[in-house]
């Protein structure tokens, strides 16, 4: 089992899972685990359904509580209760089901929960989130939204999308999951975001992309880890591999020497099918 | 690190920098573009309630010469006020998409309890007033209990609050059918006596005071985006606004202070009956104080964010079922408050007060007024404007359908308006979504 150590001399990831377990009763679903994002970065997550993909950004945020394992954060040994201790450390995620309100604009949405107040009788700053919206839009050179009081039942797919990652972005967060982001999206608007989500990486911020479509990660990702079967097969630069080895790695664990060794592989197709 | 977080963002806020999203002034015709951009998009809002009220008004009074006298439109106020404030809570438990059926039989129950205490305990009208009130935001609270955390759906929870109140208004009564109520304060409230209302100078005072507040809140407002950068509404649209309510609010409290008495009897010899009801400024404060409570402050968004899908409001860390129990709070409160003001117009209470059809015309001018029957959006002034809708119709139909049929007819037409406006409501959501 290994895990690349990025290029050489580059920083310390911002998150560095080790050996992470989680069992649902009788179910072992995360067994061992090595994971790293960094910084300035985009790291596909990959693999087949039920290899564990979900349940490890449920654990990354809070969602679930991991057995065992290391969980680093920016080089410290960190315990994420749940999902507002994640928010507190700077780490966002965007489910797939976007989580908006429809009868919201983009702004309520955006500040939906956090909503900054003014005055001693704590009304609604609206000028004050719309200004921020705008920014927080503007600096992820987001044009495709006409006007930030728009009602999200008005947007588009892609909209839509790009609204739930800029409300992600704006806490000031450092790492963001992103849960299938073109999964139910067009060609025109899967570009879009695919753009957003590389822009994110260039702006600082390490961005966990989860797909199943090896064009999007081939096209935008830096690093892609390959989990299967609730082991990772691989964490590696996407230079170094081709389109063959990653569907190698998610279907089978290994690729030529990439991967688990082929007695573990076997052993965990094994035991899957019996 | 991350350069876009709040550390940039909370830098000053200088007006001279660029600005993504056109942060200028609309001039008028981006304006009238926009907002007819909105229609189509299914935000309809008040706007098919305030045309159906402008066309009743001009059948009803080519029909019936009567119809826009003083006092009938002062007796349409009186009995519209009750309606119209059960329909301001109801506002807020349709916004979360449920329902409470209990809230007519809810008001009088509570409005009777007030009348036993007035009567036969002797208690002054405050504590009556807050007896009433404090019984209705606790059923309320056990109502929302049930839905939040028990998870029974509303229909069934406020169904079974429907009956169960009906009795508990019969027991409350007692033997007698009904209780008679002289206390002068409350009275005065629905100005039961030809008297009871407010001087002529305290309606223009009222009005000023509306008129210069809205117009202080607006232009404040657009002052400030304007110095944020941001895109506002043009100036003279927001002047057409206040000088419009200016106009309209003129012409009601003018009146309004036309003496109604037009035939002198010997009872009614040397008496005048003028001036703006006393209900008017409770509306105003109730309209103001819950559409700031909706509109300005954090539970509001949070209670249209949990109407608009409740899951998100979850996720953003808001208390779900805290909002959805104080809905009902809020609903059954202002049920509480619509039974003492019916006690009022009535000058006391009966065995079947708050039953029959007055649920189900508060729920009507809500919706007509613009609030969805599937949550989520929806105003405090739907209230008023849908609850003017009502009593209009209901005015002017006793008017024009003569003979023993009248009744029948009116409820029949009710029903059908109220149906209409579901139907509005339904297709301009439908609208909304198609244009994803």
């Amino acid at each position: 089992m290994s895990v690349d150590a990025g290029p050489r001399g580059a920083s310390e990831p911002i998150l560095r899972l080790r050996g992470i377990q989680k069992s649902f009763g009788p179910v072992h679903v995360l067994k061992g685990v090595d994971f790293e994002a960094r910084s300035g970065e985009v790291t596909a997550l990959v693999g087949d359904n039920g290899a564990g993909k979900s349940t490890l950004v449920k654990c990354i945020g809070g969602t679930y509580a991991i057995d065992d394992g290391e969980y680093l954060y920016d080089g410290d040994h960190v315990r994420v209760h749940g999902p507002r201790d994640a928010s507190a450390l700077g780490i966002e995620i965007v489910y797939q089901d976007l989580a908006l309100c429809d009868n919201l604009d983009i702004v309520q949405n955006m500040f939906l929960g956090r909503e900054e107040v003014t005055g001693a009788a704590r009304v609604l700053d609206e000028a004050k989130m719309e200004l921020m919206a705008g920014r927080t839009l503007a600096s992820l050179s987001v044009r495709t939204v006409k006007s930030v009081r728009q009602k999200v039942s008005s947007l588009s797919g892609g909209q839509r999308q790009t609204v739930a990652i800029a409300k992600a972005v704006l806490w000031n967060s450092k790492l963001v999951i992103l849960d299938e982001p073109t999964a139910a999206l067009g060609v025109a608007q899967t570009a879009q975001v695919l753009d957003l989500v590389r822009r994110l990486a260039d702006q600082g911020l390490a961005v966990v992309l989860i797909s199943h479509n090896m064009n999007d990660v081939l096209q935008v990702a830096d690093s892609i880890a390959a989990l299967y079967l609730g082991q990772m097969a691989a964490q590696v630069r996407r230079s170094e591999v081709t389109h063959t080895q990653i569907v190698e790695l998610i279907t089978a664990g290994r690729s030529g020497d990439l991967g688990l060794t082929s007695s573990a592989a076997a052993a965990e197709g094994n035991g899957a099918r019996a | 690190m991350s350069t876009i977080g709040n550390d940039r963002l909370s830098q000053p806020l200088n007006a001279g920098e660029e600005q993504p999203f056109q942060a200028r002034s609309l001039n008028p015709r981006e304006y009238a573009l926009d907002y007819v951009q909105r229609l189509r998009g299914g935000e309809m809002g008040a706007i098919p309630g305030l045309l159906g009220l402008v066309v009743l008004v001009i059948l009803f009074s080519i029909l019936q010469s009567g119809f826009l006298s003083a006092y009938n439109v002062e007796n349409m106020v009186i009995d519209g006020a009750p309606t119209i404030i059960m329909a301001m809570g109801l506002v807020f438990v349709l916004l979360l998409g449920e329902i409470d059926l209990s809230a007519g039989t809810a008001s009088g129950a509570t409005a009777v309890l007030a009348a036993v205490l007035l009567v036969r305990h002797q208690m002054n009208w405050i504590v009556a007033v807050i007896a009433a009130g404090l019984v209705g935001a606790i059923i309320g609270g056990f109502i929302g209990w049930l839905r939040a955390k028990v998870g029974i759906p509303s229909f069934v929870i406020t169904l079974a609050a429907f009956l169960s109140f009906q009795g508990v208004t019969v027991i409350l009564i007692g033997g007698g059918g009904s209780i008679l109520v002289s206390d002068h304060t409350l009275l005065a409230l629905e100005s039961a006596s030809i008297s009871d209302y407010m001087p002529i100078w305290g309606g223009w005072l009222l009005l000023a005071i509306v008129v210069l507040g809205y117009a202080a809140v607006k232009f404040r407002t657009l002052a400030k985006r304007r110095a944020s950068g941001l895109s506002t509404e043009p100036n003279q649209i927001a002047l057409v606004k206040v000088v419009a309510l200016a106009a309209l609010g003129a012409v009601f409290v003018y009146y309004m202070g036309i003496n109604r008495i037009v035939t002198h009897t010997f009872l009614t010899a040397g008496q005048t009956s003028e001036g703006v009801p006393w209900i008017v400024p409770l509306l105003l404060v109730l309209l103001f104080a819950l559409s700031f409570l909706l509109g300005r402050t954090r539970y509001g968004r949070h209670v249209y964010a949990v109407g608009g899908n409740d899951e998100a409001a979850r996720r953003a860390g808001i208390r779900v079922d805290l909002v959805r129990i104080s809905v009902f709070v809020m609903c059954s409160f202002l049920a509480a408050l619509a039974g003492l003001v019916q006690m009022s117009a009535q000058a006391g209470v009966n065995s079947a007060q708050g039953g029959g059809n007055t649920l189900l015309l508060a729920v009507g001018a809500a919706v007509i007024g613009g609030t969805s029957l599937f949550g989520g959006r929806g105003r405090v002034i739907d209230a008023i404007i849908g609850g003017a809708v009502v009593e209009v119709i209901s005015y002017g139909m006793s008017d024009l359908i003569s003979g023993s049929n009248g009744p029948g007819w009116q409820l029949i037409i009710t029903g059908i308006v109220l149906l209409v406006a579901a139907g509005f409501d339904a297709v301009s959501r439908r609208a909304g979504i198609s244009r994803q």
